[in-house]
This record gives C-alpha cells, sequence and structure tokens, in this order.
C-alpha cells in the first residue's frame, strides 16, 4: 500500500458503478491534481479495457493508467486466443492479481464494471490491498466517503437503466460539491449488449441540490 | 584471459546510495540540476504549436540564458522537457532513435501515440526517478495530437496543456484565450503570450520563447520567436580616459636568475 509520492499526479476521486437488469452504469468526477494544482479539469477516469468492460480508476494516475494498459492487453490476448469476449469477472480477476501481486508499490483503487454473455451487467470493485469484492453497486475514491448513507439509503435491487443513470448522477453530484478533490464534470458510461453510450454532465447542469 | 567487461549502458542509480549516505551524515543530499521552466502546447486550425522559454538554473545561477527545450523526437514530432534537465535531454534522445528504428522496422511514420506510449512505460518503469515532465506534440496520419506527461508515467490529452514551475501563469493565459480553431497567426501570439507570462512571473523561467509549428507533413521551429529580454543600449560609456591612473615606474628586486629575465615593462 505504497503512498503517494511526492509530486505525483493524484485521481482525488469520486468513482461509482450501479448493475441493472441488463446492463450496468458508471459514473466518475473529472479532477486529477497534483498537490493544490488541478493539473486536468476534463480527466476521463472511465477507461475501457474491452469493448463492454469499463474500469473506472482512483488513486494514483500514473499506476491505474499502467494497470488499465495491462489488463487492456491481456484481454485482447484473450479474446484473440478463446475467440469470445471475456467475462466481466475474468476482467476483475485480472485486476486484482495485478493489484494484489504489487500491493506494496501500487497505490490504486478500481470499479471494474460491464456487460457479459453469461452473467448480464455485474459490478467489482478492487481495493488498495488487492482483494475483490463483487456488488450490485459500488462506490469509490475519496468524495465516497461523502455519500455512503445516501446511496445505503438510495439503492434499490432492481432498478431500471434510466432509474441508474439519474443514481449515479445524484450521488457523484452529491460527492463532488463536498469534497474538495473531486470535481469538473460528471462523465457516465451506459453499458449493455448493445454496446456502450457515453455521456457528460457539464458543472452548470448539475442535479438539483442545497449549495449553502 | 577473461575478456574485458562490457560497458554498461543506459542509467546507472550507483549514487543512490551515496547520496543516501551523505545525506544521513548531515552533508545535504546533492541537488541535480532543475530546469525551472515553462512549456506550453496547444492545438489549433491546421495542427501543433509548441512552446519553452530558453532560461536553464542551478539553483539560484542562470546556468544558461538561451537553451533548447523543444527537443526532436521524430521529423512530424517534437517533445517539451521541464524538470531534471539531464533527464529530459537524455530520454528524448533516446526515443528519438528508437522511434528511427521504429519508424525503419514498420517502414511507416511514427504515431504520436506510440511515442506517448513508449515515454509513458519507460518513465513508469522509473517509478518517479528520472524526473521528467513532457508535453509531447506531433502530427501523425491520424490527425494532430498533443500530450502531457508527467514523471512517474501518467499521461493527459488535451487541446491545451503547459508544465514546469512556469504552468500557473502559462495556464492562465491559456484558459482565459484558447479556443477551438485559432489560426496560425493566433495560435502563435497566444504561445508567446502564455510563455511570456512564465518569463516575467516565475523566477525559474526567463530569457526569450522559442516556438515549433508542427502541421501535416511539415515541422517549422522558430528559436528566438519573442525576444523580451535584450539586453538594452548603454546610454553613456562608462570607459576610463586613458591617463587616469597615474603612472609609477616598476621597480623590481631580482632574486635568482630568472628574476632577472623578468619583464617589467609596464
Amino acid at each position: 500500500m505504497a503512498p503517494l509520492k511526492p509530486g505525483e499526479a493524484n485521481l482525488g476521486t469520486t468513482i461509482m458503478a450501479v448493475q441493472f437488469d441488463g446492463g450496468v452504469v458508471v459514473g466518475a468526477d473529472s479532477r486529477t491534481s497534483t498537490g493544490t494544482y488541478v493539473a486536468n479539469r476534463v480527466t476521463d477516469k472511465l477507461t475501457k479495457v474491452h469493448e463492454r468492460v469499463y474500469c473506472c480508476r482512483s488513486g494514483s494516475a500514473a499506476d491505474t493508467q499502467a494497470i488499465a494498459d495491462i489488463v487492456s492487453y491481456h484481454l485482447d490476448l484473450y479474446t484473440a486466443q478463446h475467440g469470445e469476449p471475456p467475462t466481466v469477472s475474468v476482467a476483475a480477476s485480472l485486476f486484482q492479481e495485478i493489484c494484489y501481486q504489487n500491493r506494496d508499490s501500487l497505490s490504486a483503487a478500481i470499479i471494474v464494471a460491464g456487460w457479459d454473455e453469461q452473467n448480464g451487467g455485474s459490478v467489482y470493485e478492487v481495493p488498495i490491498g488487492g482483494s475483490l469484492h463483487k456488488g450490485e453497486f459500488a462506490i469509490g475514491g475519496s468524495g465516497s466517503t461523502y455519500i455512503y448513507g445516501y446511496c445505503d439509503k438510495t439503492f434499490r435491487p432492481g432498478m431500471s437503466k434510466d432509474e441508474c443513470v439519474e443514481f449515479v448522477k445524484n450521488a457523484v453530484s452529491l460527492a463532488m460539491t463536498r469534497d474538495g478533490s473531486s470535481g469538473g464534470v460528471i462523465r457516465l458510461a451506459v453499458i449493455t449488449r448493445e454496446g456502450v453510450e457515453r455521456m457528460v454532465v457539464f458543472g452548470d447542469n448539475l442535479p438539483p441540490q442545497y449549495l449553502g | 584471459m577473461a575478456p574485458p567487461a562490457e560497458p554498461s549502458t543506459g542509467f546507472k542509480f550507483d549514487n543512490v546510495k551515496r547520496n543516501q549516505l551523505l545525506g544521513d551524515k548531515g552533508y545535504g543530499q546533492p541537488t541535480a540540476t532543475k530546469t525551472g521552466t515553462t512549456i506550453v502546447g496547444i492545438i489549433y486550425k491546421d495542427g501543433v504549436i509548441l512552446g519553452a522559454d530558453t532560461r536553464a538554473t542551478a539553483g539560484p545561477i542562470v546556468a544558461d540564458k538561451n537553451c533548447e527545450k523543444i527537443h526532436y523526437l521524430a521529423p512530424n514530432m517534437y517533445c517539451c522537457g521541464a524538470g531534471t534537465a539531464a533527464d529530459t535531454e537524455f530520454t528524448t534522445k533516446m526515443f528519438s532513435s528508437q522511434l528511427a528504428l521504429h519508424s525503419l522496422s514498420t517502414g511507416r511514420e511514427a504515431r504520436v501515440v506510440t511515442a506517448m506510449t513508449m515515454l509513458k512505460q519507460f518513465l513508469f518503469k522509473y517509478q518517479g526517478h528520472i524526473g521528467a515532465a513532457l508535453v509531447l506534440g506531433g502530427y501523425d496520419v491520424t490527425g494532430p495530437h498533443l500530450f502531457t506527461i508527467h514523471p512517474h508515467g501518467s499521461t493527459d490529452k488535451l487541446p491545451f496543456v503547459t508544465m514546469g514551475s512556469g504552468s500557473l501563469a502559462a495556464m492562465s493565459v491559456f484558459e482565459s484565450r484558447w479556443h477551438e480553431g485559432l489560426s496560425r497567426e493566433d495560435g502563435l501570439e497566444l504561445v508567446k503570450d502564455a510563455i511570456e507570462a512564465g518569463i516575467f512571473n516565475d523566477l525559474g523561467s526567463g530569457s526569450n520563447v522559442d516556438a515549433c509549428v508542427i502541421t501535416k507533413g511539415n515541422v517549422e521551429y522558430i528559436r528566438g520567436f519573442s525576444r523580451p529580454n535584450e539586453r538594452a543600449v548603454k546610454e553613456q560609456s562608462y570607459r576610463f580616459a586613458q591617463g587616469t591612473t597615474e603612472f609609477i615606474v616598476p621597480t623590481a628586486t631580482a632574486q635568482g636568475e630568472e628574476a632577472a629575465a623578468m619583464d617589467v615593462s609596464a
């Protein structure tokens, strides 16, 4: 569990994924910071590792980018060798393997989510020690601490796609406004059998909430 | 007889132990030359423009008043360097030859993403110990591209970027004036103003503005695009008139033979 090195780009982050019947919705803020400076205000923390498998990155920008690149390579190889796309659980296991074996030198917490033929939509979480947790939804990053209560209260199993999108928008928005290390725009992706639909919510178009 | 040992190549970290010892004994660790720098890049209508100041510093001393911080990478790619001067110099040199070999073996012009991936994987391997902060720009078969690469190996893809100690000053110029579809003239003017913001407001940056315009199949490297710090012509001559100092005939006391041969004429 390596602490962030001096000068290292940090994804002080809010990330999230929710499962619904037929797919998943993933969401994230867009802030990358180095100390007190915002190095990138329109970052895309939703990274594609296969056609229908995405990961939400939090922790060190360098570490999580490197891990995503390696996983992406292995999943490409897997597809070529097996002649079919990998399941989300295969991708999540790959993330876990890399995060666990290198746990002493990595600071990365990742949510893996996507759709596959066998299981439909599924959400996995690989937190900082390299353990693997399956769930109906997952939240992560520094901003997530502000919304555990909201998420536990609001989440219902069996929500529709549109309800999930609203849930993610609301949760990420609440976290973004309270957490100094999260901000910018909300990036969203809906992953289903049909493919991936990307969306952006700009800072001046956030869902209504108390702003003081 | 044993063959002579192969000379080791690449980066050496032998001095890490020495520096640690020096630090432990309270002598303080020796510091590498950091280029307090302003480097920038933008996407404009026809391609990419890179910009850099030309000051190199060694602690409080200006080591070079007109150094080059825009490095050659490939015929269609250039790279601005900030951070540890030696590291930016060597990494860009190393990858310019790597990219030349890559082009030769593939028979194609190298892509900017290829250079970006090679650089990030290399820097990630060294876990931030190679202090190269880079702005990579180029034009390839897929169009214009602009990246920043941090010393730890993280990358960002943006339409306007700044790095180095003057990055805050330069970014404030971009944030207020950059827009999509800038012309070549407006782009160069914006890059010049961003670098000058660094030159005037950041102690680590100074002297002149270098620029590099990369378009489809063409590169224009403009050394000294702006020179806002030319030395002014002195208004007066400070040369002393001849005879200002009274001339006294010198005398010498001879000591040994070589003293006799001494030239004591004025």
